[in-house]
């Protein structure tokens, strides 16, 4: 019987500040074992926990993308007793990770269509991990036109901004980045996240689907911005979140009606999230 | 089935015969109230009680317990990498478990024991355990097994089910695990009216009055039903105490935390209650489920509707009517149920 508590071990192999304010910072992890690896083989938009032996373990949105080996990656903020401990630690020091866990982004129905991908603050993670993987040149052809709108406080507080800038000078992938008030050398928008997304956005139709990541208050103004554009809610896909303690669906705290954000999630369309209680 | 008449006078005797292949564990007398515990060498299980104050789940989920272990000394080797805890998986026989409590074990085995993920401390414990049931004669006001799919006489999950005839026990075989106990404690003998266990359910069944109507619950609306006007009424008087959520067989909520003493830790888990408000607060200071009546909701919705619409086998409540009992403010799960079967949807 494979027990699913238990953590792979795995080393801190790069420690990034990754906003200005250091409040995010992002790991870069490799497996002590070299066959974890391959059973860690997740899918982007999965979530992992990362589990620090004394102090406890937290649900982080994977970063890295499949398409990346050797190693995993998260972007996390410090927020409380785990992560403020994270935060401390150094590279080189041995922790563990259980996972991968939760659904993913519909690859297979994403499959052929227009991407519309709405980020709003350090909520962009598992999104790196989805354009990482469709701009991977096996499987750009696979998706028709893609179209980005990330919005942060400051260009500062951007999270992977020289990606950011490297997929803004493609052309198979339109960026919209944007910030909320003008900033000396800013040469993208300014304005909020929905804002764009109503301004920049493609029409929705059978053949786009929409995926928006960001805090509450961000989702809640960029959905009346996707049904104007006519995005039907099964074509709308979000990720949830919820606290979490096993990530498989047992210990019972993170549900939402019958459905369990950590196993049945954490992505969820908006049509599916209808037809449950709020409690998230 | 086969049915063994076992004679009283030998029952002290077959169980000693059973210590050396088993532990054993029964509910014993403790000052007011019973409880399932280990029974020490000589030690007999005491069946003069309705049933006891704590359901015996905690035969495969204890209250609290080691998951993992690590240390944290860097001098160490394997400093921080986490261990499973090798856990006693040698047999266990659990005498005097009430039927609802062996049912409400199989309800549980739907969460720990799934094709996804597979919890490897509740089966193991489960799978080494066989369980002896005592039919229930003498059920008390707050049972009301008989409308749960359950009764005081149900053999589902049991290995053995016992009826108490006066001088001797009849022993009904369900399963072969059950078999192979019946046959280390010497008690052979083959009963010569087992016909007498049906007339006494039916009896026991008829003394049962108090029912919950739940045939209406899968019909509705998981949202209809989330959103009925009677949970704040319900949920006025609650403490959220989560007494329910402790005593309940089929509450099976646990939190996960770290402890650690000097260069040496533990990863525990111990339960938890959707009754508390820190059950499901973020980290950010919000709360999705910001007040008792959320709470008390999500209790009665998770026994009553997330469950049979999630696996189809009813609710997730046997009858044992502990909650109804201990409950300080009696709030009375019959009444609720009844109210969520009965709701109209207003559109
Ligand atoms: C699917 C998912 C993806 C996520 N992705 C990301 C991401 O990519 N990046 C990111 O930064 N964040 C992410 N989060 C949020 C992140 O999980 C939380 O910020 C994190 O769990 C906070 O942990 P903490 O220990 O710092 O906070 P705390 O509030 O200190 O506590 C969290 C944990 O500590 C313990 N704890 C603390 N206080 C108590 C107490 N009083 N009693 C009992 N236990 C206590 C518990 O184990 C608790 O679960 C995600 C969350 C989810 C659900
Ligand atoms: S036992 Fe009664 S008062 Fe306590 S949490 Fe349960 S319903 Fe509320
Ligand atoms: S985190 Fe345990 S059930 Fe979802």
């Amino acid at each position: 019987m494979i027990n699913p508590y238990v953590p792979y071990p795995v080393r801190i192999d790069d420690i990034q500040i990754a906003t200005e304010d250091k409040s995010l910072k992002t790991f870069k992890f490799v497996f002590l074992n070299k066959s974890d690896e391959e059973k860690f083989a997740y899918k982007a938009g999965q979530f992992a926990e990362l589990s620090i032996p004394g102090k406890g373990e937290i649900p982080i949105g994977i970063a890295s993308s499949p398409v990346e080996k050797g190693f995993v990656m998260f972007t996390v903020f410090k927020a409380g007793v785990v992560t403020s401990h994270l935060h401390n630690m150094k590279v080189g020091d041995i922790m563990g990770i259980r996972g991968p866990l939760g659904n993913w982004y519909p690859w297979d129905i994403l499959e052929g269509k227009n991407i519309f991908i709405i980020g709003g603050g350090f909520a962009f993670t598992t999104l790196r991990s989805s354009i990482v993987y469709m701009l991977d040149p096996a499987n750009r052809k696979k998706f028709g036109t893609i179209d980005v709108v990330y919005g942060a406080r400051t260009p500062g507080m951007l999270l992977y901004k020289d990606e950011l800038i490297a997929w803004g000078k493609r052309d198979d992938i339109r960026m919209h980045l944007t910030i909320d008030r003008e900033a000396p050398d800013w040469k993208y928008h300014v304005g909020m996240g929905p804002n764009i997304a109503e301004k920049v956005g493609p029409k929705g139709d059978d053949n786009t689907y929409a995926i928006a990541c960001g805090p509450p208050i961000m989702i809640k103004f960029t959905l009346p911005v996707l049904e104007k554009l006519g995005f039907s809610h099964d074509h709308i896909i979000l990720s949830l979140e919820n606290r979490m303690k096993c990530g498989i669906g047992m210990c019972g705290r993170c549900n939402i009606g019958k459905e369990l954000v950590c196993k049945d999630g954490p992505v969820f369309t908006l049509a599916e999230i209808n037809q449950t209680p709020r409690e998230y | 089935m086969k049915v063994i008449k076992i004679d009283k006078k030998k029952w002290a005797e077959g169980l000693n015969k059973l210590r050396a292949a088993y532990q054993l564990i029964g509910p014993v007398k403790k000052d007011t109230y019973h409880d399932f515990q280990v029974l020490d060498k000589d030690q007999l299980p005491d069946f003069d009680f309705l049933n006891t104050r704590m359901s015996p789940k905690s035969i495969a989920f204890p209250q609290s317990e080691v998951m993992l272990q690590y240390s944290l000394d860097e001098a160490k080797e394997d400093h921080h990498i986490m261990k499973e805890v090798q856990k006693d998986a040698s047999p266990r026989a659990v005498f005097g478990i009430r039927p609802c409590d062996a049912k409400a074990l199989m309800l549980v085995k739907l969460n720990f024991d799934t094709s996804d993920y597979k919890d490897p401390y509740w089966i193991q414990a489960y799978e080494a355990s066989t369980l002896i049931g005592m039919a229930c004669d003498n059920p008390s006001s707050t049972c009301f097994c008989t409308s749960t799919g359950c009764g005081p006489y149900n053999e589902e999950g049991l290995d053995v089910l016992m009826v108490d005839i006066g001088d001797h026990y009849l022993a009904k075989i369900i399963s072969k695990k059950g078999e192979e106990l019946l046959e280390k404690a010497g008690w052979k003998t083959s009963a010569d009216d087992p016909s007498l266990i049906e007339k006494k359910k039916s009896q026991s069944e008829a003394k049962i009055t108090s029912a919950v109507e739940t045939k209406n619950l899968k019909d509705k609306t998981i949202l209809d039903l989330y959103e009925a006007p009677f949970w704040e009424d319900i949920s006025f008087s609650c403490l959220n105490c989560g007494t329910c959520t402790y005593v309940c067989p089929t509450c099976w909520c646990f939190d996960i935390q770290d402890e650690a003493h000097g260069k040496k830790g533990v990863r525990m888990r111990n339960w938890d209650s959707c009754m508390f408000p820190l059950f499901t607060l973020h980290t950010t200071g919000h709360n999705p489920r910001e007040t008792k009546v959320h709470r008390v909701r999500q209790r009665f919705m998770h026994k009553l509707k997330y469950f049979m619409d999630k696996y189809d086998k009813g609710i997730m409540c046997v009858g044992c009517g502990r909650c109804i009992r201990l409950c300080p403010v009696n709030i009375d799960i019959r009444t609720v149920c009844d109210k969520m079967n009965n709701f109209k949807a207003s559109c």
